[in-house]
């Protein structure tokens, strides 16, 4: 994976990883790889994964279970809105481009209506 | 704990490394960079007490590093030294005889991870092999403190991934790795700290995530900011 030379790596990868799990590439309730294994993956520091999953834990999209390992929460309502978290991110951004051409909200709406595909 | 005080080194009036003091931890991986001839391989060889600083000390565990040092301290120079008619399993056994903790099971483990076949003979190996051959066989000691000495310098992008993911794999909370390069872009996501060494001084140690949190740079605009694109065009 290559990384933005702005953001921190681990929510880089905190985000590939919450892509994946919305777009069920990782499904709810499986096991993800030991932290080591991410790094490895990942190609990062194994104290830039530990800290992914402890994030992660800490947003509630996985938890731990003593002895296990980690995994993917199976509370689909959590998933959705970590969709729905990421989406109005996608937007902010988008909005924050658009409107640096002058261009305005209501424009915006147009346009994307206009647009095929 | 690897600790260097002030520590100084003269070669025939030319300094190659002056008054460096900088502490390294358990449980992290740190970067050495910067130029050629700036004074890494000088300063690891001191800390792996293969050669004695002109002034200033260096201590392992509060120990001088010295004769019991060595036993913790797994260092990979630049140069390889092994002879044309050894096979890589010859290796393996070369290191086995020298140091009480390598593993020649942790070393076979290695060998497969990276598709390196015990039969083939040091001189038949291309760089990226070689590199790999080293790697694994200073990895395959049971060591506190490993220090390697450009692993990354002229292999592919395979060998380097591979050797990548032997140092991450190998990383641990009681373990010091140290891994020297001149190619910043390549370290920055393995590392936990970096080091940046320039004209036999100490620049800084910059903490990679904490530079892309609290500054919003990598790691190599860093490098950038400090070297400036001159030396950096001539590094790489």
């Amino acid at each position: 994976m290559q990384y933005d030379s702005k953001t921190p790596i681990y929510l880089q990868v905190i985000t590939a990883l919450k892509l994946d799990i919305i777009n069920e590439r990782i499904k709810s309730g499986e096991k993800l790889p030991s932290s080591r294994d991410l790094a490895v993956q990942y190609t990062i520091n194994p104290n830039t994964a530990a800290r992914v999953y402890q994030e992660l834990e800490r947003e509630g999209v996985c938890y731990t279970k003593r002895g296990m390992g980690t995994f993917v929460t199976e509370d689909m309502g959590k998933i959705k809105q970590c969709r729905q978290e990421m989406a109005k991110g996608c937007l902010e951004d988008f909005l924050k481009q658009i409107n640096e051409l002058g261009i305005t909200k209501e424009e915006a709406i147009e346009m994307i209506k206009n647009t095929t595909k | 704990m690897l600790e260097s005080f002030g520590v100084t080194k003269k070669f025939l009036g030319k300094t190659a490394v002056d008054s460096i003091s900088m502490k390294l931890e358990p449980g992290h991986i740190y970067a050495m960079l910067g130029p050629n001839g700036s004074g890494k391989t000088t300063w690891m060889k001191m800390a792996a007490g293969l050669i004695k600083p002109t002034s200033g000390f260096i201590k392992y565990n509060n120990e001088s590093v010295g004769v019991e040092s060595r036993k913790h301290v797994a260092y990979m120079s630049t140069e390889p030294f092994f002879y044309d008619w050894m096979t890589v399993g010859d290796v393996g056994k070369y290191y086995q005889d020298f140091f009480e903790d390598f593993s020649m099971e942790v070393y076979d483990e290695m060998l497969q991870e990276m598709n390196l076949e015990k039969t083939l003979k040091c001189k038949e190996l291309s760089s990226g092999m070689m590199a790999k051959v080293k790697v694994a066989v200073t990895m395959a000691r049971d060591a506190k403190v490993y220090m390697l000495d450009e692993p990354l310098n002229g292999i592919d992008l395979l060998a380097r991934d591979e050797v990548l993911n032997a140092i991450i794999r190998h990383a641990g909370e009681d373990k010091i790795l140290l891994v020297s390069s001149h190619l910043v872009e390549e370290l920055e996501s393995v590392v936990d700290y970096a080091i940046f060494i320039s004209n036999a001084h100490l620049v800084g140690i910059y903490e990679v995530e904490e530079l892309r949190q609290n500054e919003g740079v990598s790691l190599a605009d860093k490098y950038r900011g400090i070297y400036g694109s001159v030396e950096m065009g001539g590094a790489c």
